[in-house]
């Protein structure tokens, strides 16, 4: 007569004095969940390339634009101007490079409660502001890096194309390293404002949505102000401001470059506090 | 130890779940068992923080699920084995959690062996089957080796075989001493596995006791007879303090006395049987009838202020 055998599973015991929830496990956590999706690859490679590339397609369209006087008495002062502009120029992507990095900010909060990730998350990791915190500084981190990547390679590349008519810039100017290095700065930024903001929502695509609203759409928009009232009002449109930073030279009626960053720091400290607060508050 | 008190907990209109006091004992496996909607995924999500109460606690251990520290050794829990990112891999989805917790790397190979998911560990969990991501929920619960498990509706939609694996786990675990809270809808499947019962209905507490004194006070004993002889048999069992209801198929139901009597009872008196079964639905009956009044959705009945929704706008 054959008996049933059970086979009970044993669950080895745990050895060391392991299993205490803490910030550092919490950042390792949040990093290991990053780097295991396959969108932080592709997210990150489209802003490479997308920043990268549409720097180099302005370069070359400035390049071409100042050609065009070759030989006219306009010349030297279409070539001074574009000069002026060599850095912008190179780092133009970066307009779009926002949005693609405002996509993965909102992503990395958005998809734990579009997937209910959230609660097995905060059901191991129970408290709420470490939680929160951790996923927010290493998205920074990662964005910064790769947000440096980007500005430094578009700078390259826009200054090997405008240096054909040695219309470009060098990081010892002034102004320009500062510049390059904000390029990324801001990028990580705008990353940062999408994540509170994506945290506020909970949804993906409103919180993209609202983020190249805030981002895009406002600075679009603030071209169809009166200029009386665009004098005052510009330089506080989000896009505005924390452009400042990788201009060479500023703008009139704009805020200088760390003031304008500053300000633009606010914005996405308001969005974070916010972001904070609410996932605190509400039901997972 | 799970103690709640007075836990409440409202979402907008619904009350979901309504002053609910108890305790689950350490070292058995205590059934929590309601209908659909009754308050038990609430209740879960309670204890674990994921919501905060309306009025009333809940203490795992003596303290806040919110505030221990070391959340994932004092309770593991499956709430729901679709709550994962489906574009990570099962090793990737443990060493998030396993690393939140400061849990070693090799505890994840570990839990994933006891689950029988070594071989997919490097697949993405989106292709996984129902059954595959329960077994994987529960490794989450079990990585950090937890005093307390707490299993939402694990067997739902398993096949037999996984149902059965999920049995034996809980009762593996149990038996190492480990705290089980398992929540069901069906009466069946608690008499198998759980020691101890929580009954609620319409997020209130209706029974909260050994599953012995539940099958002691709630189910009769019936017995299933078939015999070419009903009256005589009936009569028989009348005399001997039973009750007998013809099913008019040929069967009998007879309550009052066990199986046992019945069968010597008929062999007495020379009664063929062609027939003789305990019924254990009556269980399941017993827990209908004792939540029938506290069902939140029942079937086919219109409610009222639709029908004045209808009326109004003159359709």
């Amino acid at each position: 007569m054959a008996t049933t055998v059970v086979t009970a599973p044993r669950l080895p015991a745990l050895s060391g004095p392991a299993g205490r929830a803490t910030f550092g496990g919490a950042i390792r956590s949040e990093f290991t969940k990053l780097r295991s999706l396959r969108s932080t690859y592709w997210t990150l490679g489209a802003l490479v390339l997308l920043s990268v590339g549409i720097g180099a397609l302005f370069s070359f369209g400035q390049l071409q634009h100042v050609q065009q006087f070759q030989g006219t008495g306009q010349y030297s002062q279409v070539a001074e101007d574009a000069r002026h502009h060599a850095v912008v120029a190179s780092l133009f992507g970066l307009l779009i490079g926002q949005l693609v990095i405002s996509v993965l900010g909102a992503l990395t909060i958005t998809s734990e409660f579009s997937t209910q990730m959230i609660r097995t998350s905060l059901a191991t990791m129970p408290k709420r502001t470490w939680f929160f915190a951790s996923k927010a500084l290493v998205f920074t981190v990662v964005a910064l890096i790769v947000g440096e990547v980007c500005s430094f390679a578009s700078f390259a590349v826009g200054q090997a194309i405008l240096s054909s008519q040695h219309l470009n810039a060098t990081l010892s100017q002034p102004g320009v390293l500062r510049a390059v290095i904000g390029g990324g700065m801001f990028l990580a930024l705008c990353g940062l404002l999408s994540y509170g903001i994506g945290a506020m929502l909970r949804h993906t695509a409103g919180a993209i949505t609202t983020a190249i609203g805030i981002l895009f759409v406002a600075f679009v928009l603030s071209g169809f102000l009166p200029s009386n009232w665009a004098q005052h009002i510009d330089k506080w449109i989000p896009f505005n401001a924390g452009g400042a930073i990788w201009e060479q030279v500023s703008g009139t009626n704009m805020f200088s470059p760390w003031t304008g960053f500053a300000v633009f720091c606010a914005y996405a400290a308001a969005a974070l506090i916010g972001g904070l607060i609410l996932f605190r508050k509400r039901d997972a | 130890m799970i103690e709640a008190r007075g836990l409440t907990k409202r979402y907008g209109d619904t009350l979901a779940v309504d002053d609910l006091s108890f305790s689950v004992q350490p070292g058995k496996i205590t059934g929590f068992l309601g209908p659909n909607g009754a308050g038990k995924t609430t209740t879960m999500r309670l204890i674990l923080g994921l919501d905060q109460p309306t009025a009333g606690q809940v203490t795992v251990n003596g303290k806040r699920f919110v505030t221990l520290d070391q959340p994932m050794h004092e309770i593991g829990a499956l709430l729901d084995a679709k709550a994962l990112h489906g574009g990570r891999s099962a090793y990737n989805h443990l060493l998030c959690l396993a690393q939140s917790n400061n849990l070693p790397k090799g505890r994840v190979d570990e839990v994933l062996q006891l689950v029988g998911l070594a071989d997919v560990a490097r697949k993405r969990t989106k292709g996984f089957s129902l059954g595959m991501g329960q077994r994987l929920g529960i490794a989450a619960a079990l990585l950090a080796d937890p005093k307390i498990l707490m299993f939402d509706e694990p067997v739902n939609g398993l096949d037999p075989e996984g149902v059965l694996w999920i049995r034996n786990l809980m009762k593996a675990l149990a038996a190492e001493g480990r705290t089980i809270f398992v929540s069901s809808h069906l009466m069946s499947e608690m008499e198998h596995t759980a020691d101890h019962l929580l009954v609620i209905g319409r997020g209130k507490l209706i029974a909260d006791c050994t599953v012995e004194e539940f099958i002691a006070a709630n189910s009769q004993r019936q017995v299933r007879v078939r015999t070419p002889q009903p009256d005589h048999m009936a009569r028989l069992v009348a005399a001997a303090g039973g009750t007998a209801r013809e099913n008019g198929d040929g069967t009998m139901v007879l309550a009052g006395l066990d199986a046992r009597q019945i069968g010597d009872l008929a062999f007495e008196n020379s009664i063929r049987l062609h027939e003789l079964t305990p019924e254990l639905a009556s269980l399941e009956q017993a827990f209908m009838e004792l939540t029938a009044s506290s069902v939140q959705f029942h079937a086919g009945v219109p409610r009222n202020d639709d029908e004045h929704v209808l009326t109004g706008s003159g359709v």
